[in-house]
C-alpha cells in the first residue's frame, strides 16, 4: 500500500466511485428481493417518526430467520426524495438499533447493507441529535450477542455507513467505495476545488482492494466484470453466497465468543510507531 | 512628510512620567473579547483560563491548560510516543509525514490528544484532553488508541475517565482508518459501561464530525462548554446542503440543552467542581 498514487491507481479509485453511485446500480431493495423470502418490513423508531432512508425488516435466507436493515436510495426523482437520496437522520439510525435490539432479543442474526453518501447535514437532524444516534449505534452494535454482517454494496459515505457497520464480518462488494469523506469534500479542503475529486479518490484509499489492505474490511464480493448494474441477478448470487458463508461461520460462536470477535476485529484498527 | 514634529521614542514607549509597567513593551499584551469587544489585559484573561472577565466568553484554551485546570497538581500522561504511520501515504498541499512532523514541532505533541491520570479534587481520574492546535484536533488512529487505552486503562483500574473533546472530526488523511476509530472507542465505552466505570464527556468549542458522533456523546454525562459549537455536520455543509441561513446559535451549546442532547453547560471556572461533585454521585465519597 506504500506506492505513490499513480494516474492508473487513481482512475481505479474514480470509476469505483463512479460505478458505487451508478444510477443503474442495485440498491439494498433490489438485493433484499433477490437474496431473501418472506421480508416484511418494520418501521418507525418509537420516538419521531419513519425514516424512509433506512429500511428495516425480518426475512428469511433459505427458510432461516435474519433481521435485515439497509440504507435505501432513490431510483427516479420521486423515489430519490422520499429516500432522502439515502441519506438518513437520526429517527433512521435509532430505528435501526430498535430492531437489531429485537433481533438480538430472539437470538436472530443481524444482516446490514451500507449504502448513502452520508448521513443528513441538515438543521432537523442536528436539532434531533444526529451525531448521538449514529454514536449510539456504534456502541449498541458492539454489544449485540448476535451474528452481525455488514455489507457496504454502494457508498460507505463516512459515520452515516459506519453506524450500521459494526460488525463480526464486514464485505465490500467489488466496485463499492467506504470512505471518511467523500472524494469531492476532500478536494474542497485540499486543494479548494471540487472538480479535484478523481485525485483525492485515489488518495482516501477508499475502494474495496483498498479496504481489505488496511485490514479493514474482511473481503470482497466479486460483482459482474462491468459492475453490477450489468447483471444484477449475478451479483444478487454472489451476495447471497457471502451471506451464506459468513453466517454459518458464525453459527459457530457462543454470544460471548461474538461480542469478543467483534471486539477485538475493532481493536485492532490503526497502526503506530511506538 | 509626517503629522507630528516630535519623533516617536524608538523603544515605543510614550515620554510621559512612566511607571515600571508601563516601559515594557505593550503589543500583545492586551487582547480584544470576541464576545464583547471589549480590550482585555491578556494576563487578566490567561489567570481566568481564556474566560473573559467581563463578558464570560469562553476562548480556546490548549490541552495542557485544560489538564491544569482539571487536575489537583501534578499528573502522569501515557502513551507519549505514539506516533502515526501514515496508513495511505497521503499527500495534500503537503505531504501528511511533514504536516505531523511540523505540528509535532510546534505543539511538543505526538499527536491531538493528551492522556493522563491524577487527582481530582483528591479522587483519582483519567482525563484525555484533545489539542486543537494539532491539525484541527483531528482524529486518526493514534487519537484513537489512546483514548481506547486510557478508556480500557480506566475500566481495569475502576478510575473514572473524563474525555474533553475538541475536534473537527475524523482525520481526512488516514482516511477510513480515523473512521474506524469512532467503531474501535465506542466498542472500549461499551465494556467501561457494562464495567459501571463512570465517563464524563466534557465537550468543547469546537466539537464536530465523528468525535460528536463517537464518543463524545456517550458520556454517562455530556456536558459543555457555553458557546461550545457541537454538531455532526459542519455549520458550512449545512448551509450548502440545504442552501438557506442557519438561524443564530445554532449548534451551540445553549441550543443542544434546549434540544435536550447535553445534560448540562458548565462554565469553565465551575468545570472542575461540577465533575468532582457527578463523581462522588457516581463512585461515593473520596
Amino acid at each position: 500500500m506504500s506506492e505513490e498514487s499513480s494516474g492508473a491507481l487513481g482512475s481505479r479509485a474514480w470509476q469505483a466511485v463512479q460505478l458505487a453511485r451508478h444510477p443503474k446500480r442495485p440498491h439494498s431493495l433490489d438485493y433484499i428481493q433477490k437474496i431473501f423470502t418472506e421480508f416484511e418490513e418494520v418501521h418507525g423508531d418509537r420516538a419521531f417518526g419513519d425514516d424512509a432512508a433506512i429500511v428495516c425488516g425480518f426475512a428469511f435466507l433459505d427458510g432461516k430467520p435474519v433481521m435485515v436493515v439497509a440504507e435505501q436510495k432513490g431510483r427516479d426523482t420521486k423515489q430519490k426524495l422520499f429516500r432522502n437520496f439515502g441519506m438518513p437522520k437520526p429517527e433512521g439510525y435509532r430505528k435501526a438499533i430498535r430492531v437489531m435490539q429485537m433481533a438480538a432479543k430472539f437470538k436472530r442474526p443481524v444482516i446490514t447493507l451500507l449504502d448513502t453518501p452520508g448521513a443528513y447535514p441538515g438543521i432537523d437532524a442536528e436539532e434531533r441529535g444526529q451525531a448521538e444516534a449514529i454514536a449510539r449505534n456504534l456502541r449498541e452494535m458492539a454489544r449485540l450477542p448476535v451474528p452481525v454482517i455488514c455489507v457496504c454494496i454502494g457508498e460507505g459515505g463516512s459515520g452515516g455507513a459506519l453506524a450500521l457497520g459494526v460488525g463480526n464480518h464486514v464485505f465490500m462488494m467489488e466496485n463499492a467505495v467506504y470512505s471518511v469523506i467523500s472524494p469531492e469534500s476532500c478536494a474542497a479542503i485540499i486543494w479548494r476545488d471540487s472538480a479535484k475529486a478523481e485525485l483525492a479518490a485515489s488518495a482516501l484509499r477508499l475502494t474495496a482492494g483498498d479496504l481489505v489492505g488496511l485490514g479493514i474490511v474482511d473481503g470482497v464480493i466479486s460483482e459482474p466484470p462491468e459492475g453490477a448494474h450489468t447483471d444484477p441477478e449475478a451479483a444478487a448470487r454472489s451476495l447471497k453466497d457471502r451471506l451464506r458463508q459468513s453466517l454459518s461461520e458464525l453459527a459457530a460462536m457462543t454470544d460471548d465468543e461474538l461480542v469478543q470477535h467483534r471486539y477485538e476485529k475493532f481493536r485492532r484498527m490503526g497502526t503506530f510507531v511506538k | 512628510m509626517s503629522w507630528f514634529k516630535r519623533e516617536r521614542p524608538a523603544n515605543g514607549t510614550t515620554s510621559q512620567p512612566a511607571e515600571g509597567a508601563r516601559r515594557v513593551r505593550t503589543e500583545g499584551l492586551w487582547l480584544k473579547c470576541e464576545g464583547c469587544r471589549q480590550i482585555i489585559w491578556r494576563k487578566d484573561l490567561e489567570d481566568n483560563f481564556n474566560v473573559c472577565p467581563q463578558c464570560g466568553a469562553h476562548s480556546r484554551i490548549d490541552a495542557r491548560t485544560r489538564l491544569r485546570l482539571l487536575f489537583d497538581g501534578e499528573y502522569e500522561q501515557h502513551d507519549t510516543l505514539l506516533t502515526s504511520t501514515d496508513p495511505l501515504n497521503f499527500s495534500d498541499s503537503k505531504p501528511y509525514r511533514e504536516r505531523l512532523a511540523s505540528n509535532q514541532g510546534a505543539t511538543s505533541l505526538s499527536d491531538a490528544i493528551i492522556s493522563a491520570s491524577g487527582k481530582l479534587h483528591g479522587r483519582l481520574v483519567n482525563i484525555c484532553a484533545m489539542e486543537m492546535k494539532f491539525i484541527g484536533g483531528s482524529m486518526g488512529a493514534v487519537v484513537g488508541e489512546k483514548i481506547t487505552k486510557a478508556i480500557e486503562r480506566s475500566h481495569a483500574e475502576r478510575t473514572p475517565i473524563v474525555i474533553v473533546s475538541a475536534s473537527g472530526g475524523a482525520r481526512m488523511q488516514e482516511g477510513a482508518v480515523s473512521l474506524m476509530q469512532m467503531a474501535k472507542i465506542s466498542s472500549a465505552l461499551m465494556r467501561l459501561d457494562e464495567g459501571k466505570v463512570p465517563y464524563i464527556s466534557v465537550l468543547t468549542d469546537p466539537t464536530t464530525g465523528g468525535v460528536t458522533a463517537s464518543f463524545a456523546m456517550l458520556g454517562d454525562l455530556n456536558i459543555a462548554e457555553p458557546g461550545a459549537l457541537i454538531g455532526f455536520a459542519g455549520p458550512r455543509v449545512i448551509e450548502q446542503t440545504i442552501r438557506q441561513k442557519l438561524p443564530d446559535g445554532f449548534q451551540r451549546a445553549e441550543f443542544l440543552l434546549r434540544h435536550g442532547m447535553l445534560d448540562a453547560v458548565v462554565p469553565r471556572g465551575e468545570l472542575k467542581d461540577y465533575i468532582a461533585r457527578a463523581l462522588r454521585f457516581f463512585c461515593g465519597p473520596v
